[in-house]
């Protein structure tokens, strides 16, 4: 195929996604530098206020106080989204080695169980969980039937229903690249290290894991990045009452009419969440060398 | 040593148990979901008896039914603009020469799968916003179309990937040029992938909430942001029933995208 053909072929796409995604994202870094519209929308005169409001607040006087409420919300989001990928990382790896342990044909299937979840509409997987949490729900009704309780445990609208709900959307994440990467272990090195008197403890830290570190390095960027910019799960069982990013940008373009600020947070995410991706990738660069 | 047994380290004590734990975990909750959408009972926590009047509460629901209308409008264009321009593009990277600009075509395509969906949801909104076009579901397919893009290239470039140049290798030296090699031989081979790529982008369209929230106005309702509608206003076994219905129709397409994948594998 002739270089200027490949370029037609390519352009499409290019453009598509240059002009409706790239192109706001800079737009979004403007407007995060102007004056909010009470309306909606921004206006003259630009200013640094956006990023300011992160740790200050303006007082009637105009002087600037401190106020960490936000630093707060945008701390204990990067903490649930690093405390999402350790638990995904300890919950996924067992059963991608369990997957490469089978043969073909169930390898097959396990993966397709694996994958299926991803592509079941993350509003529905979250809201399963409202049935079994809520106070009227599956969990308590079990705990008191059997009567283990009397009044319903407030199980929902925590930031441990929350952490669930993040674990159970972005599991498969997790599992597939350390899969993907195991798959391609050589059955002989562990013939090898147990035939040099190997205990499985010593095999899985000596072979299985340094195999997996790629997969996992790979599946903790897939996992961290949408946590930590998530919305559902922190809305529907954190019960829009504890805050995380998602839902604080979310509710800057619609409730709080402040599109700077939203559009200030939203860059910071971009910027974290790309950062992420760059150094993972320059990693795995260096790994494979 | 005799009777000993032989090392098997394809089996670890224990792990088939965890793992049978992890999928009861994927699976569980969205079985109590379908469960409680045949509930008779308006409490939903209380069992009283099999019955399918919730489900038939949804199709008699005029709301439910145009927001699921726009739901397919915005997926099928979407659906038929991304694989379109996935297909180019996935035979310009495999089967192209890119002398620069490879590196930068990949992570821009990725793009769609990397910035956090928030983020892109809010940043169409600016854009539509700022070029002052408030045109609904015309917004909507197009914001579907970018996201779909890299859902429907994945499989064909995987499949371009596989099958490898011999076969065009094969025509070229049969004196086909470049466009009947195209037609007779690259696009018929990538049928299956082409349309495991299309059912992808559908239900990924079909699924998307949070883009469609911020970027669809008055009128322009899709089904997903309707029944989180219905969320927040409470637990009801119609939410139940139409979440049960979204559900079964991802799984069959997700299924039919593998089969069709499949096939042909080793044409």
């Amino acid at each position: 195929m002739g270089e200027k053909r490949t370029y037609l072929l390519i352009a499409p796409a290019m453009l598509v996604i240059g002009i409706f995604m790239v192109l706001p994202l800079f737009l979004a870094v403007g407007y995060s530098f102007m004056t909010a519209n009470p309306y909606g929308g921004v206006t003259a005169p630009a200013t640094f206020d956006a990023y300011l409001q992160f740790l200050y607040q303006r007082d009637f006087d105009d002087s600037l106080v401190f106020s960490p409420s936000y630093a707060l919300i945008i701390l204990r989001s990067v903490y649930l989204a690093i405390a999402t990928t350790g638990i995904c990382l300890v919950l996924g790896l067992p059963v991608a080695w369990y997957i490469v342990c089978q043969t073909p044909e169930r390898r097959r299937i396990l993966l397709f169980a694996v994958t299926l979840p991803f592509w079941i509409n993350t509003l529905i997987r979250t809201y399963c969980w409202i049935l079994i949490l809520r106070d009227e729900g599956l969990a308590n009704g079990a705990l008191r039937h059997a009567g283990i309780i009397s009044d319903p445990l407030p199980l929902l609208y925590n930031d441990g229903s929350i952490l669930l709900g993040l674990v159970y959307t972005f599991l498969p994440f997790m599992v597939l690249p350390i899969y993907s990467t195991l798959e391609r272990i050589d059955p002989r090195l562990i013939e090898a290290a147990h035939d040099l008197y190997a205990s499985r403890a010593a095999v899985f830290r000596r072979i299985v894991w340094p195999l997996a570190r790629p997969g996992a390095l790979a599946g903790a960027t897939l996992v961290f990045a949408p946590a930590l910019g998530s919305f559902l799960a922190p809305d529907l069982l954190g019960g829009g009452k504890k805050l995380l990013i998602g839902s604080l940008i979310q509710m800057q373009f619609t409730s709080s009419r402040n599109w700077p600020f939203g559009a200030a947070l939203s860059t910071v995410v971009t910027v974290v969440v790309l950062a992420v991706f760059v150094i993972r990738s320059r990693r795995a660069q260096e790994e494979r060398r | 040593m005799n009777g000993a047994k032989p090392f098997d380290w394809r089996h670890t004590p224990g792990l088939s148990a965890y793992t049978a734990l992890i999928f009861l975990f994927f699976y569980a909750p969205l079985l109590i979901l379908v469960i409680y959408a045949f509930n008779s009972s308006r409490l939903v926590t209380v069992w009283a008896g099999f019955s399918f009047k919730w489900f038939v509460a949804v199709a008699n629901n005029g709301a439910i039914r145009d927001a699921a209308f726009n739901s397919v409008v915005v997926a099928v264009v979407a659906t038929i603009a991304s694989t379109a321009i996935a297909t180019a593009g996935a035979l310009a990277l495999e089967r192209g020469r890119l002398r620069f600009g490879r590196g930068a075509a990949t992570a821009l395509i990725a793009m769609p799968l990397v910035v956090p969906e928030i983020v892109v949801a809010i940043t169409t909104l600016i854009f539509f916003s700022g070029l002052g076009m408030h045109h609904g579901l015309i917004n909507l397919m197009i914001a579907h179309t970018v996201f779909c893009i890299p859902f429907a290239l994945l499989p064909i470039q995987a499949r371009l990937r596989d099958m490898g140049g011999t076969l065009e290798e094969a025509g070229r030296d049969l004196y086909a040029d470049e466009w009947r090699l195209f037609r007779r031989v690259t696009l018929p081979l990538l049928v299956p992938a082409i349309s495991a790529g299309a059912i992808m982008a559908f239900v990924v369209s079909l699924d998307d909430f949070l883009i469609s929230m911020m970027v669809s106005s008055a009128g322009s309702t899709t089904l997903p942001v309707y029944i989180y509608g219905m969320m927040r206003l409470g637990v009801t076994p119609e939410v139940n029933a139409i979440s049960t219905i979204l559900l079964a129709v991802s799984i069959v397409f997700v299924a039919a995208a593998l089969l069709v994948g499949r096939r042909n594998r080793f044409a």
